[in-house]
């Protein structure tokens, strides 16, 4: 299983983390979910609700992901992956991360900013089907051509 | 009434996107959706048959844990219910949680 995605939408996900350093920033992954992996069509930016604490929370609000979730739809894409941004710290998942995380099967993209700057970014693969098997599993992200091998 | 199936949940519900059910409330709703398809109860469910803290049900537009009568909103045949599991994280633990839960990456 690996992230299949555009470079356009790459790169545009790893400029957000910038944009909103030395907050977090997060975003909604839509496409399709394949046998070899979930393929991303467009990625959707969202609002971060945690004002309160945006440095290391990131949070997006139910009803934003729904009008996502429909926008999504009536262009045949669902919802496939998350990404947020961990500002001056790695791209890995922390417990936090792991502990709120209940899409399976969606792909969880978190892209380190360093003092400003989109270092590493990697994939995790929320697996399993339960909050008692569920797993993180990192999946290489493979950069596609075009839009249109993803949707 | 039409329920909007996340992405996730869909291995219960034969892949489908959308489940239409009839029912006068949400609960109601929300019931002949379990019994149409029993392997979302554990999802959606608590042993006790609460509602998972972090699964959110919405009437149209509106979160039903704030609906006046929540669970118990009527609802009408045009009416949409979208069940959607909440997204949030961060980069560190929270305080006192990550210590002793040992799943932190850190
Ligand atoms: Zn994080």
């Amino acid at each position: 299983m690996k992230l299949h995605i555009t470079q356009a939408d790459y790169d545009a996900l790893r400029a957000h983390g910038e944009e909103t350093y030395p907050h977090e920033c997060c975003g909604v992954m839509l496409g399709h979910a394949k046998d070899d992996g979930n393929h991303v069509a467009a990625i959707v930016r969202a609002g971060n609700t945690r004002t309160d604490s945006a440095h290391n929370r990131y949070n997006i609000s139910p009803i934003e992901l729904i009008k996502i979730q429909r926008e999504g739809r009536k262009q045949g894409l669902d919802i496939v992956g998350f990404y947020h941004s961990h500002p001056d710290h790695p791209a890995m998942w922390s417990s936090t991360d792991f502990a709120e995380a209940h899409w399976f099967g969606c792909c969880y993209v978190i892209t380190s900013v360093d003092k400003g700057k989109a270092n590493l970014t990697n994939a995790f693969h929320l697996s399993g089907t339960t909050e008692d098997d569920k797993a993180f599993q990192q999946e290489e992200i493979l950069i596609t051509e075009a839009v249109g091998e993803n949707a | 009434m039409k329920i909007n199936i996340p992405t996730p949940l869909r291995a219960f519900t034969d892949k489908q996107a959308t489940v239409e059910v009839n029912g006068a409330t949400v609960q109601a709703g929300l019931d002949a959706l379990v019994a149409a398809h029993p392997e979302l109860k554990n999802h959606l469910f608590t042993p006790d048959g609460k509602l998972r803290s972090f699964v959110n049900v919405y009437l149209n537009d509106d979160d039903v844990r704030y609906l006046p009568a929540a669970e118990a909103s009527a609802v009408s045949a045009d009416d949409e219910l979208t069940i959607i599991p909440s997204i949030a994280g961060g980069r560190t633990g929270r305080p006192g949680v990550s210590a002793s839960r040992a799943l932190c990456c850190r």
